[in-house]
C-alpha cells in the first residue's frame, strides 16, 4: 500500500512541479537557516559534563560590601584568601581553588619557536572531580599539592609539540622561570564552554595544556592571565598586593553528592563569612551564592545574544516556511478533491485518504530535507570563515546534525500538512461525483 | 468596482486567504525587526576610534622569567622597554613606536574611576592606556586643549597598584563628564585610593576605551592616557608604519623585536587564539566580527524569507487563477474585460496583504518587545515598519502580476470548456 502511495504522491508532485519545487525550497531554507544557526547554539550551550554537573557546585563570597555590588551580585571569582580558606577546610567532597595561568614553554630544542601554553592552576582534586580523562600518569596528591611540588600536567597538544606524542611521565619541562616533573598526560579534553572557570577566563577557545599545583604556581609568582577585578580598593603593587587584595581572580569549583551536603555546605559558607565579619575584614552581613553548574552556566550567559538572536529569527523563518506549505499543500489536495471522492466512492476509508497524502508530504518533507543538508552544509562553511575563531571552531557538520536536519525536515512537512490531510479527508464523496 | 464579489469570493477559500495573510504578517514582522538589528549592528560598526588607524600595528609581547617584584627586575624590564623603542624606531619600515597596555577595539579594558577629592567613591569610570611622549603622535590622537606629555613626565609603573600620576591627558567626552562647564583643563581629580592629585593637561578630541560590547556604552568614550611606561612582562608595542610600508613593517618588527631577545613570546596564531602581531585592520575586524556575522545572517534570513513569501503568493494565486478558469471565462463572455480581471485579482490580492499588514504591523512591534525583554535591543522605530509595509505590499502586488495577466488573457470560450 505504502509503494502505491508513493507511485501516486510522485505523480502528483510531478504533475505541478512549480507547486513541488516552491514547497521544497520553503522547507529547504527553513530547515537549514535553523540548522546553521542551531550549529553554533548547540555548541554554546553545552553542557560538558551533563553526567556529573548537578554535583558540582560553584560558591560565592561577597568580598566588596553591597554599595560596589554589580546587579546586587557578589563578584564571580573569590580573593586568593577566601579560596585558600576554604580549600584549608576542605568542606566539599573534592574541590578546587583555580586560576588561568599562560607560562612560556621553553625547550630544550632552540630550533622551536618559544612559545606560551595556556592553562590553569589547579589543587589535585580538580582531575577527580572533573572526570579528566588521562593518557599517560595522572594528576598529582594531596601532599603533592601541600609540598607546592613542581609537578605538571600536560595536554595532548603539547605532549605531540614536545615529545612527539610518546609518554612523557617523569620528564622535565620549563615553565617560565622554573622546572617542573610530568605527572600525567591528558587525553583530548576540551570542555566547551570552559565551564570551570566562567568566572575568570574565555569561555571558548583552545583547550588548556597546562596544569599546575596552585601552590607552586603561587609560589612562583605566576600571575593569572585572566579577569583580575578589584571592588573600590586597589591593591597594593607587587604579587604580594595582589595576594592580600580584595580583588577576585580565582574560580572555584566545589563536588556535593547530597543535598544534605548542599546544605551543610551552604551553612558552612555562612559562618565562614559570618566569621571574616566578626573579624572586622567584612563590614556587612554574609551574602553568599552557591549554584550548581547547570544554574551557573545558565547564569554566566555564556551564548553571546547574538546566537540567541539568530537562532530565533531563524526559527521564526521556519515557521513562515511552514505556513507557506500549509497554504500550498491544501491547494494542491483540495484540487484533487474529485481524484478524493472517486477514491472514496471506490471503498477508500478517509484513513486511506490520510496515508495517501501523508507519504505524499513526507515525500516533499524528504525532498526538502535533502535541500537543506545542502544549505545546511554551505550555511556552516560560511558561518566558519565568518565566526570569530574560537566560535568558528564549534560549528561543524556531524551524523547527529545531518539526521536531525532531515528529521526537522520531514517532521516540519507533516506537522504542515496536518491540516491539508485533514480536509482532503474530510471531502464528501456525493457532492464530488455530482460535480463532476 | 464593487468589493463585494471579491470579498464574497474569499469567503470561499478562506483557508487559503487566512494561510497568506498570516504568511504577509509573520514575514512582516520578521523583517522589520531583522533590518532594525541589521541597522544597529551598522550603527556599532561605524563607530570610530579616534584613532588614524591606516598604516598602524600592535605587537604583543611576552618575556617571563624576569621577577618584576624586585627592583632588579623591573630595572631589566625597563632597560628591555627602551631598547626594544631604540630597535624598533630605527627600522626602516617604521615611523615611531611607543609601549601599552592597551589600544581601542582590542578588548583588554583597563579601568580606574574618578573622584574630586581624595577618599570619596568614584564619581566617572574611565578606561586607561599607558602612552608616552611619542604616542599622541603615533596615534593620531588631536589635542583639542592644553600639551602633550614631556619625556621627562614618563615613569615606570607596574600591572597593579594605585594609579595616581602627576599628569593625564583626557578624552574631550571625558572631561565634559567631569567637568561640564568645559573648563577641565589644569584640574584636578583623583584616581581611586589614590591620595595625590592628577592634573589635567592636555585633552584629546575623541577615543574610544579598548571594549567593543556593550558592558561599557555609557562611558565608550571615557579615555585616560596615563605617563606611565608599563613594566610588565606583558605588553604592547603600538608601531606607526611609514607610509604604505605596514606589510613590510609586520614582517620587520617582530623580526627586530625577536633579534633583542629570543626568548620573548610573539604568539604567531598556530596553537593559540591569540596573533601577535595585528594591523590595526585586522584588529578592527577581529572586534566587530560578531556584530558582521549577525548583520549578514539576519540579511540572508530576511532574503530568503521574502523570497518564500513571494514565492509562496504567486504559488498560491496562480493556483486560485486556475481553479477559477471558468468562472472568469463566464466573466469575460459577459463583458468583462481582460483588464478588469486582472484588477480582479490584484485587488483580491491587495486585500489579503492588507490584512496581513495590518496585523504584521502589531506582530512587529509585540516581537521587539519581545526580543528587548531577552536580548539587549532597543525599541522598533516604525520608520523600519514602514519600509517592512512598503517592501511587502510591493512584493505581494509583484507576486501576484504574473497569475493576474495570465487570468487576464483566459479567452471567454473557457465558460463553456469542461474541466
Amino acid at each position: 500500500m505504502f509503494k502505491y502511495y508513493l507511485r501516486l504522491g510522485l505523480r502528483s508532485l510531478r504533475r505541478n512541479p512549480v507547486l513541488t519545487a516552491l514547497m521544497v525550497m520553503a522547507i529547504g531554507f527553513g530547515v537549514a537557516s535553523s540548522m546553521t544557526t542551531y550549529t553554533v547554539f548547540r555548541a554554546m550551550s553545552g553542557d560538558p559534563i551533563a553526567w556529573k554537573s548537578s554535583k558540582l557546585f560553584v560558591p560565592q563570597i561577597d568580598p566588596w560590601g553591597p554599595a560596589h555590588r554589580l546587579n546586587d551580585e557578589p563578584p564571580g571569582g573569590m580573593t586568593y584568601i577566601d579560596a585558600v580558606a576554604l580549600m584549608r577546610d576542605h568542606r566539599g567532597y573534592l574541590q578546587s581553588a583555580l586560576y588561568p595561568i599562560a607560562p612560556t614553554v621553553y625547550t630544550d630544542d632552540s630550533s622551536q619557536k618559544v612559545r606560551s601554553a595556556q592553562g590553569h592552576a589547579v589543587y589535585g582534586e580538580f582531575f577527580s572531580m572533573l572526570d579528566v580523562p588521562f593518557l599517560f600518569g595522572n594528576g598529582w596528591s594531596a601532599a603533592d599539592d601541600e609540598q607546592h611540588a613542581r609537578v605538571v600536567v600536560i595536554g595532548k597538544n603539547l605532549n605531540q609539540r614536545l615529545f612527539g606524542g610518546t609518554n612523557s611521565v617523569g620528564r622535565v619541562i620549563r615553565l617560565d622561570s622554573h622546572s617542573y616533573r610530568i605527572s600525567g598526560v591528558l587525553d583530548d579534553w576540551h570542555p566547551e564552554p570552559k565551564f570551570y572557570d566562567l568566572a575568570n577566563a574565555s569561555a571558548f577557545g583552545t583547550a588548556d595544556q597546562v596544569f599546575l599545583p596552585f601552590t607552586a604556581a603561587i609560589d612562583e609568582q605566576l600571575f593569572t592571565s585572566g579577569r583580575f577585578s578589584c571592588g573600590v580598593k586597589d591593591p597594593d603593587p607587587g604579587f604580594a598586593g595582589a595576594l592580600a587584595s580584595s580583588c577576585a581572580w580565582i574560580g572555584y569549583m566545589v563536588e556535593l553528592n547530597t543535598s544534605t551536603q548542599v546544605h551543610a555546605y551552604s551553612s558552612y559558607l555562612d559562618s565562614y563569612a559570618h566569621g571574616q565579619q566578626v573579624l572586622g575584614r567584612f563590614g556587612w552581613a554574609p551574602d553568599n551564592r552557591l549554584r550548581d553548574l547547570p544554574t551557573w552556566l545558565a547564569f554566566k550567559q555564556v551564548v553571546p545574544s547574538e546566537t540567541k538572536v539568530s537562532i530565533v529569527v531563524a526559527l521564526c523563518l521556519l515557521l513562515v516556511c511552514m505556513v507557506n506549505t500549509v497554504g500550498l499543500l491544501l491547494a494542491k489536495f483540495l484540487r484533487r478533491s474529485g481524484e478524493i471522492g472517486v477514491r472514496r466512492a471506490l471503498g477508500a476509508s478517509r484513513l486511506a485518504i490520510a496515508a495517501q497524502f501523508g507519504v505524499e508530504s513526507g515525500a516533499i518533507g524528504l525532498a526538502g530535507g535533502a535541500l537543506g543538508l545542502l544549505l545546511t552544509w554551505l550555511g556552516v562553511e560560511l558561518m566558519q570563515g565568518s565566526l570569530p575563531k574560537p566560535i568558528a571552531a564549534l560549528a561543524h557538520i556531524d551524523v547527529t546534525l545531518l539526521s536531525e536536519t532531515l528529521l526537522l525536515a520531514v517532521v516540519a512537512t507533516v506537522l504542515a500538512g496536518l491540516y491539508p490531510i485533514w480536509r482532503a479527508m474530510s471531502v464528501r464523496l456525493s457532492l464530488q461525483l455530482k460535480e463532476d | 468596482m464593487s468589493l463585494h464579489p471579491i470579498l464574497s469570493a474569499l469567503r470561499r477559500h478562506k483557508a487559503g486567504t487566512i494561510l497568506i495573510a498570516l504568511q504577509i504578517a509573520l514575514t512582516l514582522a520578521i523583517v522589520c525587526n531583522a533590518l532594525f538589528i541589521i541597522r544597529a549592528r551598522f550603527e556599532h560598526m561605524a563607530r570610530t576610534t579616534g584613532i588614524d588607524e591606516s598604516d598602524l600595528l600592535r605587537v604583543e609581547s611576552t618575556r617571563t622569567g624576569i621577577d618584576s617584584d624586585t627592583d632588579a627586575g623591573k630595572a631589566a624590564l625597563n632597560a628591555s622597554i627602551r631598547a626594544d623603542l631604540v630597535a624598533l624606531r630605527q627600522l626602516p619600515d617604521v615611523a615611531d613606536a611607543y609601549e601599552t597596555n592597551s589600544l581601542p577595539l582590542s578588548n583588554n579594558l583597563w579601568s580606574d574611576g574618578y573622584s574630586f577629592a581624595p577618599g570619596l567613591p568614584p564619581a566617572v569610570p574611565t578606561g586607561l592606556y599607558n602612552a608616552d611622549e611619542h604616542a599622541l603622535a603615533i596615534l593620531g590622537v588631536r589635542l583639542v586643549a592644553g600639551r602633550n606629555f614631556r619625556s621627562d613626565e614618563i615613569v615606570g609603573h607596574g600591572q597593579l597598584g594605585t594609579f595616581q600620576p602627576a599628569v593625564i591627558i583626557v578624552s574631550k567626552h571625558l572631561a565634559d563628564s567631569l567637568f561640564p562647564h568645559g573648563d577641565a583643563l589644569g584640574k584636578q581629580v583623583y584616581f581611586i585610593n589614590a591620595t595625590a592629585p592628577s592634573t589635567i593637561i592636555g585633552v584629546v578630541e575623541h577615543l574610544q576605551t579598548s571594549l567593543v560590547d556593550s558592558s561599557t556604552d555609557g562611558w565608550a568614550w571615557n579615555s585616560t592616557l596615563l605617563p606611565l611606561r608599563l613594566v610588565d612582562p606583558s605588553r604592547y608595542y603600538v608601531v606607526r608604519a611609514k607610509p604604505g610600508r605596514l606589510a613590510a613593517a609586520m614582517q620587520s618588527v617582530p623580526a627586530a623585536l625577536y633579534a633583542q631577545d629570543p626568548l620573548r613570546v610573539i604568539p604567531d596564531g598556530a596553537g593559540d587564539d591569540d596573533v601577535g602581531v595585528q594591523s590595526f585592520a585586522q584588529i578592527r575586524a577581529a572586534a566587530y566580527q560578531g556584530d558582521r556575522t549577525l548583520a549578514i545572517l539576519m540579511g540572508v534570513i530576511s532574503i530568503m524569507l521574502l523570497a518564500v513569501t513571494g514565492a509562496g503568493i504567486a504559488g498560491l494565486s496562480s493556483f486560485w487563477v486556475g481553479q477559477r478558469r471558468r468562472q472568469i471565462g463566464v466573466r469575460r463572455a459577459l463583458g468583462a474585460t481582460s483588464r478588469d480581471i486582472a484588477r480582479y485579482f490584484l485587488i483580491e490580492n491587495a486585500l489579503i496583504s492588507a490584512a496581513g499588514i495590518a496585523v504584521g504591523i502589531v506582530l512587529a512591534f509585540e516581537f521587539n518587545r519581545w526580543l528587548m525583554g531577552k536580548f539587549e535591543l532597543t525599541q522598533l522605530s516604525p520608520a523600519y515598519v514602514l519600509v517592512g509595509v512598503v517592501m511587502l505590499l510591493l512584493l505581494s502586488q509583484g507576486a501576484a502580476l504574473a497569475p493576474a495577466l495570465r487570468a487576464a488573457r483566459i479567452a471567454p470560450v473557457e465558460a463553456i470548456r469542461s474541466s
